[in-house]
């Protein structure tokens, strides 16, 4: 661990002891990135992206729903990628990734349905339509707080990681046919999404706006699961002497 | 085969010796199905609109409400151990398992379906297509909710952390289920809906075993 050649070895990270350091380190950087982005792209959203010819001002919830409902996808990819290499691999820091990332994708989850039912009252005339592709998004939901519920539910470390696990990648199969199971069930509503291309450049200056602030959520996301799974470190080693240095040096501090 | 065969014989045994359980998951069905005339009001319109979603929904609480003893009583008494330490395949066994439970739970109920939708005023063909769907879509609840029966095994809180790992993962079973009704009922035809329950059945026929052994291997560590 000490030779300089390992220090380019991706798995020499997978130790908790040896990522700890490194999650310390780039967390920070992720919140200032995450923060900066974020005042930028509101800045874009409230002052700069004109308003919407059909939908007036409702229509800027899109720059908070949209990267909040990407996000909760894309986070329940990455928990089954990091389920999948800790099943395969026998890592423990794969299986704390995801259980880091959880509560973030649950969050985004509730942010991108609550978001989406104060734009639909005054769009549609109602919070909540039992549409496709709110329907699939609640069931997300649904499979993320299973997920932290099992994994809350186990107390034994070895057995919660891998439970965890496969829940995952269960939840990760049936993710795609519950989406087309719940479309097919309702084609009849289907058509109800407003498409946001209307004049090129308008849609443009909207779009950065979009972008950016999906930028700033991922970098939230990072900074989030990597505070989070600096805890969680500390957590599952509290009985290793170096966790027991770093606890004294965190207490003297404070 | 041998060895599906002794566990397939094992537990339709144990359970026909404890029947009552068996009749109270089915009472559990009925039941259920009752309780929503007197939610929604006895208008047989009415009834017959929501009568295939409702026996459906009832039918995946009751298949919820027995998953849970799918393992457990061989885990508190350390038969699930020597199983899985027994040089017969792990997916054969579960299989037998899952197949047990099918036909313990899930016929019966079967078979009082027909009966339940004249409660709700549905017609002949109509319960058919039920009954039909039925049969093709239970045996998917007892194989997906076998994985989350071995997850939560032994875990405190198990039988509402099941209901909410599982229940989820039930929705397109339930959507292909009682839609097949509606399809029949509108003149679609409910052949589309079988085919993909009937693809629901071999698909989950084939993983969700493998998962079941996984996740019993790690409950049991």
């Amino acid at each position: 661990m000490s030779t300089s050649e390992s220090r380019f070895n991706l798995y020499h990270y997978a130790a908790p002891q040896a990522f700890y350091p490194v999650a310390g380190k780039l967390a920070p950087i992720f919140a200032v990135i995450a923060a900066a982005l974020t005042l930028a792209g509101l800045w874009i959203g409230f002052f700069k992206a004109p308003t919407d010819a059909v939908q007036g001002e409702v229509y800027r919830i899109i720059f908070i729903h949209v990267p909040a409902a990407w996000m909760s996808m894309f986070v329940f990819l990455v928990m089954a990628f990091w389920s999948a290499v800790g099943l395969a691999m026998n890592t423990r820091l794969s299986a704390l990734m995801a259980q880091a990332l959880a509560p973030t994708g649950a969050m985004f989850c509730f942010v991108a349905l609550w978001t989406g039912a104060l734009w639909g009252r005054p769009t549609w005339g109602a919070y909540w339509v039992w549409d496709a592709r709110l329907t699939s998004q609640l069931l997300l939901l649904f499979l993320y707080l299973g997920y932290m519920a099992l994994v809350a539910a186990v107390d034994d470390p070895r057995r919660r990681d891998k439970a965890g696990a496969i829940l995952c990648l269960v939840g990760a199969v049936n993710v795609p046919i519950i989406y087309f199971s719940v479309k097919w069930w309702n084609t009849l509503h289907q058509g109800a999404s407003v498409s946001l291309t209307k004049a090129p450049s308008m849609a443009s200056i909207m779009l950065s706006g979009m972008l950016v602030m999906a930028l700033a959520a991922w970098a939230y996301t990072i900074a989030v699961a990597l505070y989070r799974v600096r805890v969680l470190i500390l957590e599952r080693e509290r009985h290793a002497d170096w966790v027991r240095g770093e606890l004294t040096r965190l207490g003297e501090a404070n | 085969m041998n060895a599906f065969a002794a566990i397939l014989r094992r537990d339709m045994l144990l359970a026909w010796r404890s029947r009552a359980d068996l009749l109270i998951s089915l009472a559990f069905f009925v039941i259920v199905g009752c309780l929503f005339p007197f939610g929604v009001g006895a208008e047989p319109n009415q009834l017959r609109a929501i009568g295939p979603g409702v026996l459906w929904v009832a039918a995946l609480l009751s298949c919820l409400l027995s998953l849970h003893r799918l393992f457990a009583q061989d885990y508190q008494d350390g038969t699930l151990e020597q199983m899985l330490l027994s040089p017969d395949p792990t997916v054969l066994w579960i299989l037998a398992k899952v197949l047990a439970h099918w036909l313990t739970t899930a016929v019966p109920l079967l078979l009082i379906t027909p009966l339940m939708a004249l409660m709700f005023d549905l017609e002949g063909g109509a319960i058919q297509v039920l009954t039909a769907s039925l049969a093709i879509g239970t045996p998917i609840l007892s194989l997906i909710g076998a994985v989350g029966a071995a997850l939560t095994l032994g875990l405190r809180g198990g039988g509402a952390l099941l209901a909410l790992l599982v229940l989820p993962l039930f929705v397109p079973v339930l959507i292909f289920g009682a839609g097949s009704v509606d399809a029949y009922l509108s003149g679609t035809g409910a052949s589309a809906h079988m085919l993909l329950l009937g693809g629901g059945v071999l698909g989950s026929l084939a993983l969700s075993p493998v998962a079941c052994a996984a996740a019993l291997r790690i409950s049991t560590e």
